[in-house]
């Protein structure tokens, strides 16, 4: 039988990893992810989890193992933050261009300097074009499915690319909320432990991999990448619907949908920020407003149609987003969502750049954003700030 | 999409000799060995940074002019001098 | 009779000719012995270094072996992570080996090698040391001999002396760390069958000429590479189970025997062969000690 437990997004992550039976956890602290790699490293000691623990001297090497461990055939996790997610850059783009089905849980951080050491999206963000999939969780329960759920994704033959689950820090990392533990038979029926599917360092087969490549053959390796990322979006609902038949839970597929059919406009959001977005909704339309709720579960692959078909028809858009493109024109988001529409619908599209640094950020600033946009008409701007504190 | 309809093109690569194509045509000069000199020690054939020379079963080395590419070690290796570097004739 | 049957090496090629290393590659030869002694149960992971380029270009390769490129820093942390793997899938019988350059090794891979034998990985490291940054085009690495000429440090030349990587890795207290050169062949396939046979991290560095870089003739690497030694320039020692021993000591030839032969050293005055020369006797003289006393690591 599952069972209940109050747990961290942190611990909701360990245990992920966990019941999909990892193999080869290198990994190395950094807040706010660092309660990750300590419950992993309990439950590797006491024997609970039969896993090769490497308590690696950085990110950079944290990746390295992880890419040097799925090569070796083994299911890889790690899980890191902020600057350990920028150190670990280089690998995190040669895991994906090695076609190795790796794991890892981001805990969302701004950047420093100065230090801070709370919520933003500016880390993962950057990492949009490494070629790992990348889902951004609302709650604790989220984080823990969709560990389960991405290797599912990430393994399956037609993708074999790597995957990380993005949880905003301490709202989620440092937060207790019911979580809900599946059976690790049902998730072994689900998830079965790991078979090498793509490349594999075998002296039976001696393969060389990543080796120089021409400008006559790398294009179309990396069109392999897009077309396989391409893929996953297929995949993922296809998988979370098989999780909600055996689990009964379902997060949404690329996106979370809530109040969109009959809205005015829609809050689009990712993280924690969707939840916050839902409230906004049902208490904008208490006051007569028909809004709606969008949340951007999976980043990349971007959703396409689904994001088409389901905003196209809005009498606004309003992205709300814990990311700034510095010198660019809006967050990643909101730029993004633009370029995507841009000639397939005229509805107007507002972003607005707030809670950076871990800045609170409600419902109720949502709710005035949407008022703030309807007021606005048309938007004027590329972006906005919202909760700018100046003189 | 089914599996049958998908494949990927993968950065791995299959072990083949001549991997950058026949390297002999890279040299200038040319290792010959005089049989009547050669006491079949082997070092030549491992200090051969090519693989360009074989032993035969009785060692005696034999050079695969098709990739050696005429460095010149072997002549240098040999304790009794029976390798000459000859110049390549051109054309 | 023959001296190199006596060593008992493969005829089997797991070096296939066909590579784009250049004329009188040391590293050619090192990796095609070095993979002779390991076998075929070997599992190679290169960082970006000279290595990474003789392999030939997709989808040809010229190594036999299965065989991972990874990313210039991260050679010892993806090693660990290979070990790590075939331990849990319960194979124990593969060799994983990083192969890397000088600057992959002594600059940028320091960390992670460190981090690795801290760590007591079941690895084995070979740094083919061929003193300069070679695949970039002869650039100043932190193994670059004093009074060497490289691209970075074109008119004056090196003012250091190198890093003194067999020793730093000494310091881990790991079980084996060797130092060989291919002009003494012998003397390298021992440490390397020894290293075959130890569990945990192993370190080896091979002293590994390049005609490129070095400005030398392509016929002499075998000979520079033993001349290195008799010359005292590089000591063949190991440390095993943190104990010194000079494994060969040779008479000591002049210095200029060696560095005469490159072109690299020309620009030498007789002061700075002088001084090149101390440091050479010094650091020699420094193992010798070390091995007498018994010291441990």
């Amino acid at each position: 039988m599952a069972k209940w437990e109050m747990m961290t997004g942190n611990k909701a992550a360990a245990v992920g990893a966990k019941l999909a039976r990892v193999q080869v956890i290198p990994a190395y602290p950094i807040t706010p992810q660092t309660t990750i790699v300590e419950y992993l490293s309990k439950f590797v000691e006491q024997g609970e989890l039969k896993a090769e623990f490497i308590r690696v001297e950085s990110e950079h090497s944290a990746m390295a193992a992880c890419i040097g461990a799925a090569a070796g055939g083994a299911r890889a996790f790690t899980a890191t933050s902020s600057h350990g997610l920028l150190l670990m850059t280089e690998m995190v783009f040669w895991a994906a261009g090695a076609r190795l089905p790796i794991g890892m849980a981001v805990v969302n951080r701004a950047l420093a300097p100065p230090w801070n050491i709370h919520v933003e999206h500016t880390d993962s963000h950057s990492q949009r074009d490494s070629g790992f999939i990348q889902f951004y969780a609302k709650d604790n329960q989220e984080v823990l499915d969709t560990i389960i759920l991405m290797y599912k994704v990430a393994e399956d033959e037609r993708v074999l690319l790597p995957a990380m689950i993005c949880l905003d820090g301490f709202i989620l990392s440092h937060t207790y909320m019911p979580v809900e533990i599946p059976d690790q038979e049902d998730v072994d029926l689900f998830l079965p432990p790991y078979e090498p599917k793509g490349f594999l360092l075998d002296p039976e087969e001696p393969l060389t991999y990543g080796s120089l490549t021409l400008p006559e053959h790398y294009m179309e390796m990396r069109y392999d990448i897009q077309r396989s990322i391409e893929s996953a979006r297929d995949l993922i609902l296809k998988y979370s619907k098989e999780y909600e038949e055996i689990f009964g839970r379902y997060h949404g597929g690329l996106l979370e949908l809530y109040k969109v059919e009959d809205a005015d406009y829609l809050l689009i959001s990712m993280g924690t920020l969707g939840e916050e977005a839902k409230v906004a909704a049902d208490t904008l339309r208490r006051e007569g407003i028909k809004a709606g709720a969008v949340r951007v579960r999976v980043f990349r692959p971007f959703p396409t149609e689904t994001f088409v078909n389901t905003v196209s028809e809005k009498k606004a858009l309003i992205v709300v987003e814990r990311h700034l493109s510095l010198g660019g024109i809006g967050g990643a988001l909101g730029t993004e969502l633009k370029a995507l529409l841009y000639g397939k619908t005229d509805v107007p599209i507002f972003n607005y750049v707030t809670g950076l640094g871990g800045r609170d950020t409600t419902y109720i600033d949502l709710a005035k954003i949407v008022k703030h946009s309807i007021k606005t008409g048309r938007p004027k701007d590329n972006y906005m700030w919202y909760n700018l504190k100046m003189g | 999409m089914e599996m049958a309809d998908f494949f990927h093109i993968m950065p791995v690569s299959k072990p083949s000799v001549g991997a950058v194509g026949k390297t002999g045509t890279w040299r200038v000069f040319k290792p010959i060995i005089d049989h009547e000199k050669c006491t079949r020690c082997g070092l030549c054939w491992i200090y051969c940074p090519d693989e360009s020379i074989e032993l035969k079963e009785d060692d005696t080395p034999k050079i695969n002019y098709d990739f050696c590419k005429g460095c010149g070690i072997c002549s240098d290796v040999c304790p009794v001098k029976a390798i000459k570097m000859e110049a390549e004739e051109i054309g | 009779m023959s001296a190199v049957r006596n060593l008992g090496l493969t005829k089997e090629r797991f070096l296939l000719p066909g590579h784009s290393a250049c004329h009188g590659c040391g590293l050619a030869i090192n990796l095609k012995i070095v993979l002779k002694v390991l076998g075929k149960r070997t599992i190679l992971v290169i960082p970006a270094c000279c290595s990474s380029v003789i392999q030939g270009p997709y989808p040809k390769v010229a190594f036999k072996v299965p065989t991972m490129n990874i990313a210039f820093a991260s050679t010892g942390a993806a090693i660990s992570g290979v070990s790590r793997a075939l331990k849990i899938r319960g194979i124990e019988d593969v060799f994983v080996v990083g192969w890397a350059g000088d600057g992959g090794t002594v600059d940028i891979g320091i960390q992670a090698l460190s981090g690795a034998a801290e760590r007591g990985e079941n690895i084995l490291y070979i740094c083919y040391d061929n003193q300069a940054y070679m695949n970039t085009g002869i650039q100043r690495s932190g193994s670059t001999p004093y009074g060497a000429w490289t691209t970075t440090t074109p008119i004056v030349g090196k003012k250091q002396f190198p890093k003194d990587l067999p020793l730093i890795m000494a310091a881990h207290r790991i079980p084996y760390v060797a130092t060989a050169s291919l002009g003494y062949l012998a003397d390298m396939i021992r440490k390397l069958r020894k290293a075959k046979e130890i569990k945990g991290p192993r370190y080896i560095h091979l002293l590994s000429p390049c005609p490129v870089g070095w400005r030398h003739d392509s016929a002499h690497t075998v000979r520079i590479a033993k001349l290195a030694v008799d010359t005292w320039a590089w000591p063949l020692y190991e440390v095993e189970n943190g104990r010194v021993k000079v494994t060969v000591k040779p008479k000591r030839k002049p210095l200029k025997e060696y560095i005469s032969l490159q072109g690299r050293f020309k620009r030498l005055t007789d002061g700075e062969i002088k001084l090149m020369e101390e440091e050479v006797i010094r650091r020699y003289e420094m193992l010798l000690k070390m091995e007498k006393s018994g010291i441990e690591f």
